[in-house]
This record gives C-alpha cells, structure tokens and sequence, in this order.
C-alpha cells in the first residue's frame, strides 16, 4: 500500500475557509455577538457559543508564533518534504494556525518574524502556508 | 471539599519493560487478570475484595471496556469507569478510584494499563497506513485531521518541539539542563531492573549527541516505546488496616484539560499543570516543599521542565537554573523519577507509561524502592499528561 500526502477533507463547515484558498483569499469567521475572530471553522463561537459566525476576508498577514524544523519526516507520508519546516502563525486578528514555512532557509526562523500567506496547491485543495514578510 | 485522605493504595504491580518483546503476546484483558491478581497478592488481598474498576481503553472492546474487564475477571463491580485522557488516564483513574471510595459506593478498584502486545490476528488484512498517525485522529469531521495532519503536525513529537522552541524565545533556553533532566533520570533507571536501559547510563553530551528529531528535541529527550504495565489498587481505610503494606492516601487531586492541540493553548509555555496542581495542593495542604519526591510524567524533557515550573517547585522562566541547581537523581536535591521515568525505564505502551509514576511514588513511600529508595519518603507528587500537554491531571501521596 502506498503512502499517499494527507489532504485536507472539508466539512460543511469549514468548507469556505478551503474554497477562500483556492481562489487566493484567506477567510476567518468572526463572531456577530462578540466580535472574536475564530479558527479553525466552527458552528459556534469558541468565545461565546453564538451561531452567529460570519465569514470575511482578512491580509493573511501574521506573526511566526513558534517552529520545529524536522530532518527526518514526522510520518512517511511526508518523505518527500523533508526538513519539514512546521510552524505555528499567530494572524494579527489574534487566531493561530498550523502551518509551514516556505521560501526561507531553516536557520532564518526567528519567533516574532512577519509573515505573510502563500497558498499552496496540493492535488485537490489548496493549503495556507507562509513566508517571510 | 474534596478528597479527605481517606482512600490508599495498599498495592502496586507492574512488569519488566522490554523494548523487544519476546515472551508470550497477551490480549489486554488477560494483562488485566495478570495484573490483578499480581497487585492483590502484593496488597495482601483477596479478588472478592475488588468491586470497582478504573479502565483506558482495551482494544478487544473500544466500547463496554469496563463490563468485559468486569466479567472476564468475574468480578461484580458497584464503580466502573473507563478515563480516556491519554497519558493523564493512569493519574485520573487513582483519583476517581479515590473519591469513588470516599462517596461510599465501592471499596477496592483496580487501576490497570496494560502495554504488552497482543497475539497478532492471522484472519485480519493490513491496516490502511494512510488511516493511521498515532494517537492522531484522521476522521473525518476531526479538527485535528482536516487543520493539524495536512501541514505535517501528527504524533507528539511536532507539537512538544513547537513548545519547547517558544519557551527558548521567552524565556531562553539551556539545552545543557533539558538534557541533564534526561542524563539524571537515567542514573535512577540504573537503579531499577525493570527499566529498559538498566544497565546504561548516559551523560549530558550523549543527549546532545544524539540524533536531532524535531529541532530542539535529541532523541534521547524522548521516551523509548517499550511493552510493559502496571497496576494499583486504591481501599477504603477498613482494607487498608488489613493489607500488609503501608497505606499510601490520595490526599488531593487536580485535573485540567483545554486544547487538543497545543496550536491553540492561550500560550504554549504555560502548562495546565498549575491548576490542576493548586487544586490537588489545596486539597491536601501540602506545599511544594512538602513534596520528598516529584514523579513526573515525562514523555519529553521539556514536560518535566515545565512540570517543575508549573507544580510551584521553580519561578515561571526559572526551570533552567533550578534543574542546573539540583540533582534530580533518587539521592539528589530534589529526586525526579526515580524509577527512571518513562525517559529513563521506557515508555510503555497504551496508557501504560503513565501508570509507572504513581507505581513509583507508591513503592517510594512504603519504602521499597529498593536501590532507589528516596530516605524518610512519605509525600509525593505525581503528574499524568496526556497529549501535548493538553491534558494534566495531578495527586498527592502521603503515607500513613
């Protein structure tokens, strides 16, 4: 059996967060009640419990919160990526996100770097990655 | 409120880890009468004193674990309860076991975690790799699959290295004293004949040496998967006058849980083991420097560093220095592990590795940890953690 890339499988949910990738947006919810910003895609605000989750367009644009560069794959299905550079983002609206970064040598991380979206194309979805501001 | 003290654990069982397994496979149900039977002739008790059972999950039955331990073991239980909080299950089963006790509906409750591997099925194809990453849910619908897997996050190692590189930008880091956690955890295994690296100290510079897993993590900051389990069971004070050990009381307990993935904690430097351990401090009213030893869940080195920090042993920030300051070895300043921890005796599997510290704090305080004994032991404290620190729960031990 083969190792196949693990891809994202949106849920009714969720699934403009993916389509906003796809087309270059970067969408977040933010909560009609209370005003907090909310990720990853929920019914209900983590904040609150309000319903009234509404989705707008935000830059993308964030803060690297904290890092791993990995030598050897943190599982075989990601052999081909190696060294991962996994990361987490903290956007400006204040929600953080898993992520990798590209287009940056591994001993150029620092915590606290701007960092700004790429999306990247992966065979049926499009993933949120970042690179250096 | 809470605990009064009035529930111990009066025997503890456990096997030899083994990293290559090579005796008999047994399914966990039959680990469970092992067990059983083992921690009831350590106590001095008799199975018909048993009717409560505290459980993780067992994989003959992912669901009605507790009814088919019960009745593989013909046991007739009044408490029953399978904890499904990961590497905090062990700790948080003793605790339940405890105020299950006190709330006067059973008596004696056997805490499993069996973690020897179970007969291969000849009938069963081949898992599906792509389904599997660990304790990682790939199901659909889990936040975890669609947001965590997709970017490479899976299994422990990922989220522990992304703790420990936040830490090192707030607070700076030693990577000398993460690894004489690992080097002085193993100088206890030395005095244990059940830990898988019996026989193999190491020292700081092996740390460092060692292969680099997910930057800052060597490989020897992180546990070694072995087989093994353990056992206690938790009385009420009428038993615990007629087993033949001392009497080790559940004197406070805390538990907290927020996140599943340390992505989200409000900050990923700050454990919950602070309030799950001011919760079991108040109950007891014990101090941190009331505590003889610490025996710390210890999956990572930077898990013990921030167990230390948060427990109240060192300031926030303040791990560092206090583990340069001290010899966390059976004989040091201030033991840690003395078993070895799961770094040091190897972690074993299912919610097995969690069971070895109470098992340890228990053996600590009845005076039998041998050539490990910690001199005039008699309170304890000891931390489950499940996930990437995303579950804690936390007791206090003290001897009658």
């Amino acid at each position: 059996m083969e190792y196949q890339r693990p891809q994202p499988e949106p849920t009714p949910t969720s699934e403009p967060f993916w389509t906003g990738l796809a087309n270059g947006q970067v969408l977040l919810q933010q909560c009609d009640d209370c005003d907090k910003w909310v990720y990853y895609p929920r019914s209900h605000c983590p904040h609150c419990l309000s319903s009234h989750l509404v989705w707008k367009q935000v830059s993308g644009e964030g803060s690297l919160y904290s890092f791993t560069v990995a030598p050897q794959a943190t599982a075989p299905q990601f052999a081909n990526e190696t060294p991962q550079l996994i990361a987490v983002v903290e956007l400006i609206e204040g929600v953080r996100l898993n992520t990798v970064m590209v287009n940056v040598e591994p001993e150029n991380l620092k915590i606290g770097m701007k960092v700004k979206p790429v999306f990247y194309p992966l065979d049926d979805s499009t993933l949120l990655y970042f690179e250096p501001h | 409120m809470g605990l009064q003290g009035k529930a111990a654990v009066v025997g503890v069982a456990d096997y030899k880890n083994e990293r290559k397994y090579t005796g008999k496979r047994k399914f966990y149900i039959e680990q469970w009468a092992e067990l059983t039977q083992m921690a009831l002739a350590d106590a001095g008790l008799v199975k018909d004193d048993i009717d409560g059972i505290c459980c993780a999950s067992i994989p003959e039955s992912t669901l009605f674990a507790p009814a088919t331990i019960a009745e593989y073991l013909g046991l007739q239980v009044n408490f029953a309860e399978m904890v499904d909080l990961g590497g905090a299950s062990s700790v948080s089963m003793i605790w339940r076991a405890a105020a299950a006790i006190e709330l006067g509906i059973c008596e004696a409750v056997v805490c499993a975690a069996p973690g020897i591997p179970i007969p291969s099925n000849p009938n069963q194809g081949k898992r599906d790799p792509n389904r599997f990453y660990g304790s990682v849910s790939a199901n659909w619908g889990s936040p975890q699959a669609e947001f965590d897997v997709p970017y490479g996050n899976v299994a422990q190692n990922v989220g522990y290295a992304l703790i420990a590189q936040r830490y090192a930008a707030t607070y700076g880091y030693d990577e000398r004293a993460l690894a004489k956690i690992a080097a002085d955890q193993r100088t206890n295994a030395q005095g244990n004949p059940k830990a898988v690296f019996y026989g193999q100290p190491i020292t700081i510079d092996d740390v460092l040496n060692s292969k680099m897993v997910a930057a800052p993590l060597h490989v020897l900051e992180i546990v070694m998967p072995c087989a093994g389990g353990s056992a206690c069971i938790v009385v009420s004070e009428r038993l615990a006058r007629k087993s033949k050990n001392r009497p080790v009381y559940v004197t406070g307990c805390g538990e907290r849980l927020t996140t599943r993935s340390v992505t989200y904690a409000d900050d990923m430097t700050v454990s919950p083991v602070g309030p799950a351990a001011t919760s079991a401090y108040e109950m007891s009213g014990k101090k941190p420097g009331d505590i003889d030893v610490l025996q710390a869940y210890d999956c990572y080195t930077i898990t013990v560093l921030l167990t230390m920090e948060d427990a109240g042993f060192c300031g926030k920030g303040e791990g560092l220095k206090f583990v340069n300051e001290n010899s966390l070895t059976f004989d040091g300043s201030f033991p840690v592990n003395t078993h070895g921890g799961q770094l040091g005796a190897g972690q074993a599997a299912g919610m097995a590795g969690g069971m070895s510290q109470p098992v340890e704090g228990v053996r600590q305080i009845m005076g039998r940890a041998e050539g490990r004994q910690v001199p005039d032991c008699n309170t304890a404290l000891i931390t489950g953690t499940g996930g990437i620190m995303s579950e804690q729960s936390v007791i206090i031990l003290e001897g009658a």
